[in-house]
């Protein structure tokens, strides 16, 4: 018998995103370079989003949230599913926002607020728990084998310098830098993206000028979900959806977040295009079994070197 | 070792003894000696996260090590057991030497992101590394010999599991009680404090890292030639997290809380295949709900109902 295993793991569903690639011969160096660039942009684009997710949770409450990898697969699952039941595809992605905005929510509430004075590790479970939970929920609705979601406008690639790109990797790519353009909008210019901004500088002093600093965290919990299930939903069509499709994409958010520093949007952004860009151009010019590797070594070098991240705040320890 | 430290450790040694009349067939065996190496493994990943307050998603990947150091060096290169096992055990401390100095200046949430990194680095090595480790199938693992006695059958490694993780438990509490074990809690609860009244901060938690990382090491090899089988996901990141969760959902800080979660969670999923396709969901609701209500851990908050003042 194997050792009892009780997070249900199994071989890493394999995403798609070479799928674009030409046979060798016909395509120039150049070419080839562009084509793992834009690979690269896309999946880099979906581990932004994942980062950004990270980054306003932590922003909120300090809490690095697990389950941010599983909003991504509710967002997945319920487009590739609602639609293949015969509902138009902007409201199946609007329900599997709204769904994985409910599950950010009752997280928040029911079990981040209450164990808000616990250690690090013991809220890391919390959400490990959650992402269990979500995980095993999302099997009994959906079951455990792949979901197919049609490219939302054909997959006639388009030829460009000799690289094939997918239009689904131009909607992916679209969708990323509109939805980080409105929370760069959210966060900057009204008034509850500055109080939430407020409370991740100074909780009490946010608290003293009135701003509710429970809602915040509530609200966080929302739009990091409401991110992640948007990025789910537009990526299915090249990687498909499957209930463990959460987990990498998960880990490489958090990545993201850390490599641009914690707590910095804008630094998970650019984290998430790093790691996405260095993966796809190793998986073509070194090795595709090392692809996954390639984030965890970039993240270790930095760390060393910075250990704040590229652009995270130089923290002095209050004694 | 004070008194009120030896009286929960004769409580181990009686309750190991025993198990065996009420474990009547070898699947029950096989999940007290799966516990019992999960508890070892628990009981050094206690002395890091929660005596030195230092977080490690990645010890499942010295475990890995230390499996597959066992694995190749004794099926593929006839080395002896025991020799596998040691040098495994030497090539992971040195692994874990060179990699503390800079990984444990970090903090909290970025140390958990270097450790998790290092964890599924090694992870991913093992599984690509098809020439040397059979690859995502694994590879087969002889039996654990050494000067003509052969380790084989459920009750003999019973009692070898049994008598190490009392040792473990004993070795453990000892270092608690040292000074060292004072340095390391210093080092938890205020580690600035701890610096400026002369304790070597940074030593003594590269000493716990390299120490609970050997003790992952030694169970991985043990652990492989007991299951005579070994593959790439007893190193990875969800075995990381599994370590981790025993150990908090025990109770950090509390080496019977490491032993405790270890067994709890080796048994839960067992008992939860009960719940058929919703076991999934009913253990993450139970991990949330512990974590929510205990968040200190099964044995700390329980041992505080019981005895208020007293900690075990």
């Amino acid at each position: 018998m194997k050792p009892a295993k009780f997070l249900a793991p199994s071989p890493q569903p394999l995403s798609r995103e070479g799928r674009g690639a030409l046979s060798g011969d016909a395509i120039t160096m150049g070419a080839d370079f562009l084509q793992f660039l834009v690979s690269g942009i896309t999946v880099g684009a979906i581990y932004a989003l994942a980062g950004l997710g990270f980054a306003i949770i932590y922003n909120a409450s300090t809490v690095i949230n697990f389950a941010q990898g599983e909003f991504i697969m509710i967002g997945g699952m319920s487009a590739s599913t609602l639609t293949a039941a015969g509902v138009p595809l902007p409201l199946a992605i609007l329900a599997g926002c709204a769904v994985a905005m409910l599950g950010g929510v009752l997280l928040a509430k029911f079990a981040i607020e209450k164990a808000r004075n616990a250690s690090v590790v013991t809220l890391i479970i919390i959400t490990i728990g959650a992402s269990i939970f979500l995980r095993g929920l999302a099997e009994v609705v959906w079951g455990k084998e792949f979901h197919q979601l049609a490219s939302f406008s054909g997959d006639t690639p388009i030829l460009l310098l000799g690289a094939a790109i997918l239009p689904q990797s131009l909607w992916v790519v679209g969708v990323a830098l509109v939805l980080i353009l409105v929370i760069g909008f959210f966060f900057t210019r009204t008034l509850a993206g500055k109080a939430m901004l407020a409370t991740s500088y100074n909780r009490l002093a946010a608290q003293l000028v009135g701003v509710n600093v429970r809602k915040v965290v509530l609200a966080a919990f929302a739009l990091s979900a409401a991110l992640g299930a948007v990025g789910g939903a537009v990526v299915t069509p090249i990687t498909f959806s499957s209930s463990e499709m959460g987990i990498m994409l998960g880990l490489k958010g958090f990545t993201a977040a850390v490599l641009g520093g914690l707590g910095n949007g804008l630094g998970a952004v650019v984290g998430g295009l790093i790691v996405g860009i260095a993966e796809a151009l190793s998986a073509g010019y070194l090795s595709s079994a090392y692809k996954d590797a390639v984030a965890f070594v970039i993240i270790l070098l930095v760390l060393v070197f910075m250990p704040n991240g590229l652009f995270g705040k130089r923290g002095t320890e209050r004694v | 070792m004070s008194s009120h430290r030896l009286a929960p450790l004769a409580v181990l040694a009686v309750v190991a003894a025993l198990l065996p009349l009420a474990l009547t067939n070898n699947f029950l065996l096989n999940i007290a000696i799966v516990a019992g190496f999960n508890a070892i493994v628990c009981v050094g990943l206690n002395l890091l996260i929660g005596f030195a307050g230092q977080i490690s998603l990645g010890h499942a990947g010295f475990f890995g090590l230390g499996a597959y150091a066992s694995a190749v060096l004794v099926s593929t290169y006839g080395w002896p057991p025991l020799a596998a096992l040691l040098a495994g055990a030497v090539a992971v401390g040195l692994l874990a030497f060179a990699v503390a100095k800079p990984i444990l200046r970090l903090k909290g949430h970025y140390l958990a992101m270097a450790t998790l990194g290092i964890g599924i680095i090694i992870s991913i090595v093992l599984k690509t590394e098809t020439k040397i480790t059979g690859g995502p199938d694994g590879m087969p693992v002889d039996s654990f010999a050494v000067l003509g006695f052969q380790a084989y059958g459920e009750k003999v490694w019973y009692w070898i599991v049994a008598g190490l993780l009392l040792v473990a438990v004993w070795a453990a509490l000892n270092l608690i009680d040292s000074p060292a074990g004072r340095a390391l809690r210093a080092v938890h609860g205020a580690e600035v404090a701890a610096e400026t009244l002369g304790v070597d901060t940074a030593g003594y938690k590269v000493m716990v890292f390299v120490l609970s990382a050997v003790m992952a090491s030694i169970t991985g090899s043990l652990s492989a030639h007991y299951l005579g089988f070994i593959t790439p996901s007893a190193s990875d990141f969800f075995r990381s997290i599994e370590l981790v969760t025993m150990v908090v959902f025990g109770g950090m800080a509390s080496t019977f809380g490491a032993v405790v979660g270890a067994v709890v969670l080796t048994v839960l999923p067992q008992l939860l295949t009960a719940f058929q396709d919703y076991e999934a969901m009913v253990l993450g609701a139970i991990l949330m709900l512990t974590m929510v209500f205990m968040p200190k851990g099964l044995v700390p908050t329980l041992s505080a109902l019981i005895a208020p003042r007293r900690r075990v």
